[in-house]
């Protein structure tokens, strides 16, 4: 009903993707680390990295619904860390240069992070300014024909394998939004260092970092747009980021849920499949209920985004719903699973540990509430 | 709240017990989490302080303390920031060198209590199999009686202490034709260097300086010396324990959510956003003020519970609610608190991040929520 023969074509050869290239490789990555180059130099042949962007630097040119089939598609990987990487390059680090980005940023950097050859970062959370944007104090001072960058950031994800990176930094010490700017800060500039990787309670395929800026100079020319507007743009940035948390979720949630079933039905316990037991059964049932709500609230909002209107309220509330959800699914799933369900072998407990940054990263739950009433008006 | 619960003795007995954790744990407690490993020297200096088998009689090295020391023990080891390590020494304590203690003969006390008591030996329980764990009338591991042995063959698995442990107190079927089946179970005490006996290590989602290990059994001979109390008895003596275990279950869960929420003030009232601290926005003070009820709430029916069970009465149905609620409960106030800390939520090195993924596991070990609420329906008549 919401999707035609060439986005089903689409879905296959991402299915065929996340089956052959990522998921035999979780278990090793999920230890090691994923090689983000090689990878994404793969999916950028394929054309997965640029799928909303315009064909001249690369994209595919394609709409929202076919952005959404990537995004469901990914919701079949063995696990969080990786889908994340790659979000943060084609949603989280990127929509901002091809909104509001000159050619010359398009042509260095978009160009290079659709085929794959450069790995993206965003680079907004600063050790003393999470969910309070406004209270970053990396600054940005112009001196020339360059921008002088000093300051942290952290919980950068991609962070110690990026090229560049989207960095929200101050402009001025005026009160308000109009004092921030967006640059694109390649990472190979002199005074720019990882100064901690991080180790985290899940999304073990992804890494997180804190970055370090010694009076780096970044070209004047990688500010993009009006060095009084970052914050702005970052806001709209925000949309597409938070936007690739509902697809994924419903896609995943509904996998978690599946495997749990195939599970609990060949689990025998005092003598009958656990399948059987009333209080799971009605558990899994509201969950699916759920489930099907998200998804239809997330093409709801593809279709006001394709029809041009904003989404921010639609996309607050599905950020809120679908972290929660995941947590509910992911750790009620695991009890299903008995003591197995608390062991690393079992793929539940990989899921239980990665999602439960989702309801923090990405705009805390509590922020997606207050965005939410400010838009009501109360 | 204050509890008229504990004595100057059991008072005298927290002080001490914290200050050995705050000396000798908890300066270590990564570094056993990375290893996964508690060091043997730590049992031994806890045998040595007299903090393990504190319950038992003299003559097996303890003083015959009341249960409420238990009590303590258990609110103690939920608060050094040592996730598994508290599980390690309460499963020893309180959910496997119980056996011995209930069910030895005298030699038997001298043999494999005494030592444990010494924090010489390690002790686990080895109930759990593959193919049961909720339902332990369905344990498959046998024991056939050839003259003066048994033969032990089977698996166990999710045994605390199973790995380096040294003593498995082990659930098998002497008998896999009585009716009920549960009938046919006994208690086996299996040594680890026996031969046949094989394990192997789980790698978990938390309480890692605790090991838990799969257990193979391989045509294992073991002395008929080696049962405890008699054949086909034992079920009835692992559901009578199973009071304890559960009723240490939700101390620790009530202790480690008070732990939680004390971390979590503390950042509260530090992190500042939006120009204040976290702690002064509404949502974040109703969530801090619903952790501390939940846990006052499970704390007062544990006291209760705690008091009339050291008396030797039987509050099985309350345990039961307990264990299931305080469990619940413990993992929400973890989830919050983790939510509260934002991002360093998330992050391995602080203290909430760990603990969310340690006590994860308090909803299965020990009795499901769903079989405590099972337990529970029945005890209501339905
Ligand atoms: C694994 C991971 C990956 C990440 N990747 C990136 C990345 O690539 N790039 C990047 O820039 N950032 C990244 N982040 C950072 C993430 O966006 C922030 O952690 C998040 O925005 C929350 O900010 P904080 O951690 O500072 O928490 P805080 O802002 O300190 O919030 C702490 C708690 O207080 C609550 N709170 C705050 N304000 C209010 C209020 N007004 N009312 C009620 N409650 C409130 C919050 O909801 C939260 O529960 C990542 C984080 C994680 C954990
Ligand atoms: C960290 C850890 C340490 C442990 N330590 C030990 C130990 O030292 N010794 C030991 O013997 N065991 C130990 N266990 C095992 C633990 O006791 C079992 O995991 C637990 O009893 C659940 O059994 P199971 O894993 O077989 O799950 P199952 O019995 O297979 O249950 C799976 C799921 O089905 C649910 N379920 C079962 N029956 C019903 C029903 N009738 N109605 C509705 N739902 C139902 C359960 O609640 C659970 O959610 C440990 C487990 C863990 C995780």
């Amino acid at each position: 009903m919401y999707f035609n023969e060439t986005h089903e074509a689409f879905r296959a050869s991402v299915k065929r993707f996340v089956d052959r290239e990522i998921n035999p490789n979780m278990e090793a990555w999920e230890a090691e680390g994923v090689p983000l180059h090689e990878l994404f130099r793969k999916m950028g042949d394929l054309g997965f990295l640029g799928i909303r962007y315009d064909p001249r630097w690369g994209g595919q040119g394609l709409d929202y619904w076919f952005e959404t089939v990537f995004i469901e598609e990914l919701g079949h990987v063995w696990g969080w860390g990786l889908p994340v990487a790659i979000m943060v390059q084609t949603n989280m680090a990127t929509p901002a240069i091809d909104m509001f980005g000159s050619d010359f940023l398009k042509e260095r950097y978009l160009k290079p992070a659709i085929a794959g050859e450069k790995v993206a970062a965003i680079a907004v959370t600063e050790p003393g300014a999470g969910s309070d944007v406004a209270a970053l104090s990396t600054r940005a001072v112009r001196d020339g024909d360059a921008y002088v960058i000093n300051g942290s950031k952290t919980f950068i994800t991609n962070g110690c394998q990026a090229d560049f990176l989207t960095l929200l930094a101050r402009t001025s010490n005026d009160p308000g939004h109009h004092s921030y700017g967006l640059f694109v800060v390649p990472t190979d500039l002199h005074g720019f260092s990882v100064s901690k990787k991080l180790d985290k309670v899940g999304l073990r395929s992804s890494d997180t970092a804190e970055l370090f800026f010694d009076n780096v100079r970044v070209p004047a020319v990688n500010l993009i747009g009006n060095e009084r507007e970052g914050f702005i743009y970052q806001m709209q940035q925000f949309q597409h980021e938070r936007f690739t948390i509902l697809p994924i979720t419903y896609i995943a949630c509904r996998d978690i849920i599946d495997m749990t079933v195939t599970y609990i039905k060949q689990r025998i316990v005092f003598g009958k499949p656990l399948s059987t037991k009333q209080v799971l059964r009605h558990r899994l049932v509201e969950w699916l209920a759920e489930i099907e709500s998200l998804r239809h609230l997330t093409y709801h909002v593809v279709r006001m985004k394709t029809a041009g209107l904003d989404a921010t309220r639609e996309i607050s509330m599905g950020k809120l719903l679908a972290a929660q959800l995941l947590n509910k699914v992911a750790s009620g799933c695991l009890q299903m699973f008995g003591g197995m369900g608390f062991m690393n072998e079992t793929l539940i407990s990989r899921h239980f540990r990665d999602t439960r940054v989702m309801s923090i990263a990405g705009g805390a739950d509590e922020v997606m509430k207050d965005i939410v009433a400010r838009m009501e008006g109360f | 709240m204050k509890y008229d619960v504990f004595n100057e003795e059991h008072e005298q007995f927290r002080v001490q017990l914290r200050r050995f954790l705050a000396d000798r744990v908890t300066p270590h407690a990564a570094e056993w989490e990375r290893n996964r490993q508690i060091p043997r020297q730590i049992w031994q200096e806890m045998g040595q302080l007299g903090f393990l088998g504190f319950c038992y009689d003299p003559a097996y090295g303890g003083v015959g303390a009341d249960d409420l020391f238990r009590v303590v023990m258990s609110e103690e080891m939920a608060r050094c920031s040592a996730g598994g390590f508290g599980v390690a020494v309460c499963a020893h304590n309180d959910m496997s060198t119980t056996y011995i203690d209930l069910l030895g003969t005298h030699e038997q006390k001298l043999r494999w209590l005494k030592p444990c008591t010494a924090g010489e030996k390690v002790c686990a329980i080895a109930v759990s199999e593959p193919g049961a764990g909720s339902d332990v009338a369905g344990i498959a591991t046998r024991a056939e009686r050839k003259g003066d042995h048994y033969v032990i063959e089977g698996q166990k698995t999710f045994i605390t202490n199973g790995y380096y442990g040294d003593i498995l107190v082990t659930a098998v079927k002497t008998d896999t034709k009585a009716v009920p089946p549960h009938k046919g179970i006994s208690l086996i005490v299996v040594e680890k260097g026996m031969k046949g006996v094989t394990a192997r290590k789980l790698e978990k989602i938390g309480g890692h300086a605790s090991d838990t290990a799969e257990i193979f059994f391989d045509q294992v001979e073991v002395p008929v010396e080696h049962l405890l109390g008699a054949e086909g008895q034992a079920f009835y003596a692992i559901m009578k324990n199973f009071q304890l275990e559960r009723l240490v279950a939700t101390i620790l869960a009530v202790s480690f959510a008070q732990h939680i929420l004390e971390l979590t003030m503390d950042h509260a009232k530090q992190r500042v956003a939006f120009g204040k601290p976290i702690a002064k926005f509404q949502a974040v003070r109703h969530k801090l003020a619903e952790m501390a009820t939940a846990i006052e709430l499970n704390r007062a029916l544990s006291y209760q519970c705690a008091v009339q069970y050291a008396k030797g009465e039987d509050v099985t149905k309350e345990i039961s609610m307990l264990k299931y609620a305080s469990a619940e409960m413990v993992n929400r106030v973890a989830y919050d608190a983790t939510q509260l800390f934002g991002g360093y939520g998330y992050m391995a090195e602080y203290e909430v991040a760990r603990l969310y993924a340690d006590l994860r596991a308090v909803t299965i070990a020990g009795g499901t929520t769903e079989i405590m609420k099972d337990i529970v329906g029945r005890l209501m008549g339905l």
